[in-house]
């Protein structure tokens, strides 16, 4: 098989956030074996924000979990830059620890000593601007500071690669809109590559610098765009609802070829 | 694009404190009154009507070998107590149950585990595990009487064949129904095999433990009751299976009445005071115990 995972090292630059080469995976179905992801070939660079954006069926979390490791590719090779962080839809915090206390479990898992976990886990706190909420149990916070402080645990893993698998599709517009903000200035803070799996158009070209369309069954890249449109961006601006606007049309295409039979 | 006083860094700060302060609901515990209405009155009242009813029962039955009233069963707690042999019936039986059930901790607990993780060993034990739950442990009476003779190791050896299952049982439960999110969560962030077990799979499966644990007391009293009251025997100490068993040769109704109002009280007293407000605590802190 002509699988190969390769970590490289983490002190050494390697060019590359990740890098996945014709990657296909297939699952064995009652009906036989169903491809799911066809010769995926993409690169995320160093510092790059990457949205991945399909409609159901497309294989975008399949490639997202093998990009974190959680799975292997049928075939093809994926090498990560160290290991990738992963961000979930729901918040996936532990409600056994504090909000605190989840951030220093990464801390700890990652080998940070005793003595220094804690500053740190308040540091990261205040740059989800969740300062003061280091006591907090989850079901204390609302879903807006769950998502922020499972960020702050993300980040906690110094990942240089950060994968978001749909992370604010189970919340409210206005809280959604406000977590765009929060998510653009701490990756321009942070210099951190992210891949960030949607099916909403225009979460897409709110925040990527690159927009990549998967079409479904099996998931293939379609198209990709740049979006040149300069940060601090908003989702009713102009220039992002006109590309967005672009992409549906698309999107809604490779959608229709579905029902043609 | 719209130009305001604020950047937009600072507006999104100020956005989202007032959001957060919209969206978290302050909890509070309740007041003193609150748990007296609540919790304190009710039960007082049906323990009055209880023996409301009892003492209108005692002139139509009219037989105190057979139902004693109210005020000689309390004749018989006061002469145990004056004689100073009340606490002694509690401690030779409270002692014996809960070092009963610290074994059976000890034991069900790695047991549950290696059923929990481990397909082979599920396979080959776990429908056993959870058949002998709904074994009566008095069955275990006789054969621990043979094997192990009239002593105290006896009754361990009951209370253990009663506890273990249960203890075990409800961690692998607790295992069972850890979300596999958390699994992922867990992994993702470094934490796999033993460090995955130790990080995630226990303390994600403590909801299931406890109410192993709670129902392992339960049973770990069951049985030594039954085991004190088939194998009483002099030489043992009198506990409160001894104390109803002897009561009953002695044809002392009042005193039977006091054995089993005492087997009752002690087995909700140590509920109430060990594995309730455990398990209180352990939902609570989940944002699990829901408040009517």
């Amino acid at each position: 098989m002509a699988t190969t995972t390769t970590l490289a090292e983490a002190d050494q630059s390697v060019g590359y956030a990740a890098r996945i080469e014709h990657v296909s995976k297939s699952f064995a179905t009652p009906g036989g074996r169903q491809l799911v992801l066809d010769d995926i070939t993409l690169d995320v660079a160093p510092g790059e924000f990457v949205t991945l954006l399909g409609a159901s069926g497309c294989g975008k979390s399949t490639l997202l979990n093998l990009v974190a490791g959680l799975d292997r590719p049928t075939s093809g090779s994926i090498a990560t830059d160290g290991r990738p962080a992963l961000m979930f839809q729901e918040h996936a915090l532990f409600p056994w620890l504090t909000a605190g206390k989840n951030i220093e479990l990464a801390l700890k898992l990652r080998g940070v000593a005793k003595s220094d976990r804690r500053d740190r886990a308040e540091e990261l706190l205040e740059l989800v601007r969740l300062k003061g909420a280091y006591g907090k149990r989850v079901h204390e916070l609302s879903g807006g500071m769950r998502q922020r402080a499972a960020l702050a645990r993300s980040l906690a893993q110094e990942s240089r690669l950060l994968l978001m698998d749909e992370p604010f599709s189970a919340l409210d517009a206005i809280t959604r809109d406000v977590l765009h903000d929060e998510l653009t200035r701490i990756w321009e803070e942070t210099g951190l590559s992210v891949l960030f799996v949607t099916h909403n158009v225009r979460e897409a070209v709110r925040l990527a610098q690159r927009v990549i369309l998967l079409s479904s069954r099996p998931g293939r890249i379609a198209r990709e765009w740049e979006v040149g449109i300069p940060q601090p961006r908003r989702i009713e601006d102009a220039p992002v609802a006109e590309l967005s606007l672009e992409i549906t049309d698309v999107l809604r295409g490779e959608i229709r070829r579905h029902g043609q039979h | 694009m719209a130009s305001t006083e604020t950047t937009p860094a600072k507006d999104a700060a100020g956005v989202e404190a007032g959001l957060d302060a919209l969206e978290t609901t302050a909890t509070s515990r309740p007041t003193l009154r609150q748990t007296f209405t609540g919790k304190i009155l009710p039960p007082v009242i049906a323990l009055a009507v209880v023996l409301v009813v009892w003492t209108l029962l005692v002139p139509t039955v009219d037989d105190p070998s057979k139902l004693p009233s109210p005020a000689a069963v309390g004749d018989a707690f006061k002469d145990a107590w004056l004689k100073g042999e009340l606490l002694g019936y509690i401690w030779t039986s409270v002692s014996r149950g809960l070092l009963g059930f610290l074994f059976a901790l000890v034991i069900g607990t790695p047991l549950g585990l290696l059923v929990a993780r481990v397909r082979f060993v599920r396979a080959a034990i776990g429908p056993v595990l959870s058949g002998l739950q709904s074994l009566p442990s008095v069955a275990w009476v006789p054969p621990a009487v043979i094997w192990l003779g009239l002593n105290n190791s006896m009754m361990y050896a009951v209370i253990l064949l009663g506890a273990v299952p249960s203890i075990a049982n409800g961690l692998v439960s607790g295992v069972d129904q850890v979300p596999p999110l958390f699994l992922r969560a867990g992994r993702t962030m470094g934490a796999t095999g033993v460090k995955g077990i130790w990080h995630v799979v226990l303390p994600a499966a403590l909801p299931g433990y406890v109410a192993g644990l709670k129902q392992g007391w339960a049973f770990s009293w069951r049985s030594l009751m039954a085991a004190e009251i088939i194998a009483s025997f002099p030489d043992l100490g009198v506990g409160l299976g001894q104390l109803l068993e002897n009561a009953r040769t002695a044809s002392d109704m009042a005193m039977v009445f006091e054995a089993i109002i005492l087997i009752l009280f002690v087995g909700i007293a140590i509920d109430l005071l060990i594995f309730s407000p455990l398990e209180r605590w352990v939902l609570r802190s989940r944002g699990l115990l829901v408040k009517s």
